[in-house]
């Protein structure tokens, strides 16, 4: 365990303490720092585990911690469609600003995606929507609108949750209730308790839910509970916000990824959705994503928007260009697109064989334990119930990083590693 | 209660699927405790179909004034519309431009087949911000050398005014921040946005159509201890008027004796005279002091790369323990609004700063937009001596960088958008980048007619 936090900390600590010269006139020396009070801040949980990853020189060490998909070789990859949009995009002469509202056309082959390619909410323009820096950038947006103009409105986030969607909500002064999701007894779904949650949220109450694989846990509702949480959601009135970062990543097939979200919109629910092209389009850094709410009308969609369009000038005034120029590039060409759907099933395939590999091999090991769950959840998280000091013997003791709540991502899991790492698994469980 | 309950009891092969999810879903309500009535069953007026939107309140926000200029301006189908709003470069043709050095490093980037797109730090391309610092504070800066500035990468000027706002708002002991009278429209928004309270101090004097420095004196000098105060670091945004290097050296001065935090906002960086080293001085003034401050740095005028959103804010701390500290709260104000900034445009930036050529090419490249910038100040005021318009117009020579605060008033410039098809903001702000010449004379005229006439 100290050797896991040396490790981390050695990442950490960046500089020493030098002493200050130089002639500063007006008795500046004699002044301490504005700044003197700052505490050092906490390191993100899941971005802090590939800063202490990066850090160690050991040649053994996995990074399973943060989800951002590696081939079998353990390599990120650049997808073909990627690269080919990019050689389309080269020696564009646009480099302007693009509207507040983002590139109207990627935004409209986003909204296909989510809505439906012949979705009647589209043709009727009911939808108001704008590009969004990713699902990060979705949802603070959509936070701090519903700060704005539902004032005395919480959001009931999911336990657990993806950590980022706490410091969301709380950045936009929101205040966050809780609802149960996961069941650490069976590793899946606490449905009853989810429902009981909301049932007993007062009416109207606003609710985050994941469209499809659920970030940490792997765990997602099955078609027939999607359809129960929605007709109480109706009796409720509240509104569903959902966050889909995985579309076309869980199963494979982006449609059958969004079924949640169409569910919801054949009972009729003015939802809102956070979608994001890191994952599915391996566009990570550049940021690409879309918030959109549907609303009673077209009139309703124009002011909605444009209010959307109000927060975010003040935040960046508009979205960045390059990633939503490839996701229009590779959308908008059958044949690009077609490639990029195939691409997105390999990646899928890759992480559901993989599942299965390791929870083999785990069997095969003679854990005690059940590691049914490996193959249950879904997407690129396992929620392995390993214990936070487990985690921290699997680092010190096996130089293998991944997030504290015990959280694998899959996608870091290779033909290469998985030996390695269901060895290291059972070891720290073996006594359990 | 688990959901096998529901299964078990909805066995009836004559109900459809929906008559089974409502049966289910009574017997979850039902089975709970007794102080639940069953009217909770019964959609509420509000939900669902027959219901209305819990946004159905909204109405539509305003059109930017700014933005919105670009908006009404695509809209006019005139052959002689010029558009004089928003501040982008446009070539002597009308033309936007991706400079050379832009079009080199991107290619470089491409053929760099290792190249990968992942997420980057919360604080953005490493590289870049060590370039950036260097960049707008001097490769020789003490503050650098001494490891005392931490720099991220944000999305342009105005992500890094949001997050050093942000910042202050939260760690800084005083949440007032002051800001020139007139302003770029889009700072008071920010700040509020970020938490802070926003005064005013006066900067632009519109008898003089330049700088009331008396004014500026007066209320920096009445202005709480410890106050923030935004600073135009060169090329003042809408005035085009800067102080001059002894009314800086003054400026610096009374804030440093009031512990007023300076904030600059760095835009136009070589885009103003033409030198990046002499648009940075008032800002390097500051830090040669040894003092603590804020500046925000945009890519988007002076590389061209607007739309990719390209930009660093630096705090320059006492020593570099607090600039670890300073850094690991930005990360804190940065994750939940966007996770990490984008890798494109910084990418290209750090291509270029890095590589001595291509950073000479720059430079060149620079100073040339800046040049015919000056050139299109030179024949608007020329073109309105030779029309015999009245007043004084030297105000168009002695402003400086993309914009002329021509002083028309909102009528005058409404009367040139109907009858001349000229767009600019309400507030008689030009774009100079927009001009060229063969439009100067057209925009002479609409000046001539507005000062002749009674409008």
């Amino acid at each position: 365990m100290a050797m896991a936090m040396m490790i981390r900390n050695a990442a950490a600590s960046r500089r020493a303490m030098t002493p200050i010269s130089g002639d500063f006139g007006g008795g500046l020396r004699s002044m301490s720092s504005w700044w003197k009070s700052v505490e050092p801040a906490p390191k993100d949980p899941i971005l802090g585990v590939t800063e202490a990853f990066l850090a160690d020189p050991s040649p053994d060490k996995v990074n399973v911690g943060v989800g951002a998909y590696r081939d079998d070789n353990g390599k990120p990859v650049v997808l073909d469609c990627v690269r080919e949009a990019e050689r389309r995009l080269a020696g564009s002469t646009f480099m302007e600003y693009l509207p507040m509202g983002g590139s109207a056309k990627m935004v409209d082959l986003t909204l296909k995606l989510a809505y439906g390619d012949d979705s009647e909410f589209i043709k009727d323009k009911r939808i108001a929507a704008i590009q969004t820096l990713s699902g990060t950038g979705a949802c603070r947006l959509f936070a701090d609108f519903q700060k704005r103009f539902c004032p005395g409105s919480q959001i009931y986030i999911p336990v657990p949750t993806w950590s980022n969607h706490h410091n969301i909500w709380r950045d936009a002064e929101v205040p966050q209730k809780t609802y149960h999701y996961y069941h650490p007894e069976t590793k899946g779904l606490d449905f009853s308790a989810l429902m009981d949650d909301v049932k007993n949220a007062p009416d109207g109450s606003f609710f985050l839910l994941h469209a499809c694989a659920h970030n940490p846990t792997g765990v997602d509702p099955t078609e027939e509970q999607w359809r129960e949480i929605s007709q109480l959601f109706k009796a409720k009135s509240h509104f569903a916000f959902f966050d889909m970062a995985y579309q076309g990543f869980a199963s494979g097939d982006p449609a059958r990824d969004a079924k949640s979200i169409r569910i919801f919109l054949e009972d009729g629910h003015h939802i809102g959705i956070s979608q994001s092209y890191a994952k599915n389009m391996g566009l990570y850094g550049q940021r690409v994503g879309c918030l959109s709410v549907l609303c009673e009308d077209a009139k309703q969609a124009v002011s909605v928007k444009s209010q959307l369009q109000q927060l975010a000038r003040p935040m960046y005034s508009n979205p960045p260009l390059h990633g939503a120029q490839l996701v229009s590039t590779i959308l908008e060409d059958p044949e690009l697109k077609s490639l990029w759907l195939k691409e997105v099933k390999v990646m899928a395939d890759r992480i559901i064989g993989m599942r299965t590999t390791l929870r083999e091999s785990l069997e095969k090991l003679g854990s005690p334990l059940s590691w049914e769950h490996v193959t249950k959840q879904i997407g690129m998280f396992c929620y392995s119930g390993l214990t936070p000091e487990q985690v921290d013997r699997l680092t010190s003791e096996y130089h293998i990083y991944m997030t504290r709540n015990g959280r694998i991502s899959m996608a870091g899991v290779t033909t290469g590693n998985v030996g390695y790492l269901a060895n290291a698994i059972h070891e720290v469980t073996k006594s359990s | 209660m688990t959901s096998s309950e529901f299964s078990s009891s909805s066995s009836s092969s004559s109900s459809s699927p929906s008559d089974r999810r409502i049966g289910a879903l009574l017997r979850h309500l039902t089975a709970a405790t007794d102080s639940d009535n069953l009217s909770s069953v019964y959609a509420s007026p509000t939900s669902g179909v027959s219901g209305g939107s819990v946004f159905a309140h909204l109405v539509q926000a305003p059109e930017d004034p700014i933005l919105g200029v670009t908006v009404a301006y695509n809209k006019d189908p005139s052959p002689v519309k010029l558009n004089l709003g928003v501040g982008a470069y446009r070539t002597e043709e009308g033309k936007p431009l991706v400079l050379n050095v832009v079009r080199k490093a991107e290619q470089q980037l491409i053929n760099d087949r290792t190249r990968i797109k992942e997420y980057l730090p919360i604080v953005g391309l490493v590289e870049f911000n060590k370039l950036s610092a260097k960049l707008i504070l001097g490769a020789d800066s003490p503050a650098i050398r001494e490891n005392r500035v931490t720099t991220v990468e944000c999305l342009s000027g105005t992500g890094s005014l949001r997050v050093g706002g942000e910042f202050l708002a939260k760690h800084y002991h005083q949440k007032t921040i002051y800001i020139t009278q007139p302003t770029w429209g889009n700072h008071p928004k920010i700040f509020t946005l970020a938490g802070l309270t926003v005064k005013t101090y006066r900067y632009y004097d519109p008898s003089t159509r330049g700088l009331n420095f008396q004014g500026l004196i007066e209320d920096l000098g009445a202005a709480t201890p410890g106050s923030i105060v935004l600073l135009h670091a060169c090329a003042h945004n809408p005035t085009g008027v800067d102080p001059t290097i002894q009314q800086w050296e003054q400026i610096r001065q009374l804030m440093r004796s009031k512990g007023l935090m300076p904030f600059f906002d760095s835009a136009y960086q070589g885009f103003a005279s033409g030198s990046l080293d002499t648009d940075a001085k008032p800002i390097r003034m500051f830090v040669a002091d040894g003092g603590e401050c804020l500046v925000a740095q945009s890519y988007a005028k002076n590389m061209g790369l607007y739309g990719e959103r390209v930009g660093a804010l630096s705090i320059v701390c006492k020593s570099s323990d607090v600039a670890g500290k300073v850094e690991s709260q930005l990360k804190l104000v940065i994750r939940p609004m966007y996770s990490s900034p984008p890798i494109h445009g910084a990418s290209i930036v750090a291509v270029i700063l890095r590589d001595r050529n291509l950073f000479n090419e720059w430079t060149l490249e620079l100073k040339a937009m800046a040049d015919r910038i000056i050139s299109m100040r030179k024949q608007l005021f020329e073109a309105l001596r030779a029309r015999g318009t009245p007043g004084d117009w030297s105000h168009i020579i002695k402003q400086i960088g993309m914009f002329t605060f021509t002083g028309l008033n909102p009528a005058q410039v409404s009367y040139m958008t109907k009858e001349y098809h000229i767009y600019m903001t309400s507030d008689g702000r030009i774009s100079m980048a927009g001009l060229s010449s063969k439009t100067v004379p057209h925009l002479a005229d609409a000046i001539h007619a507005v000062a002749t006439k009674a409008v």
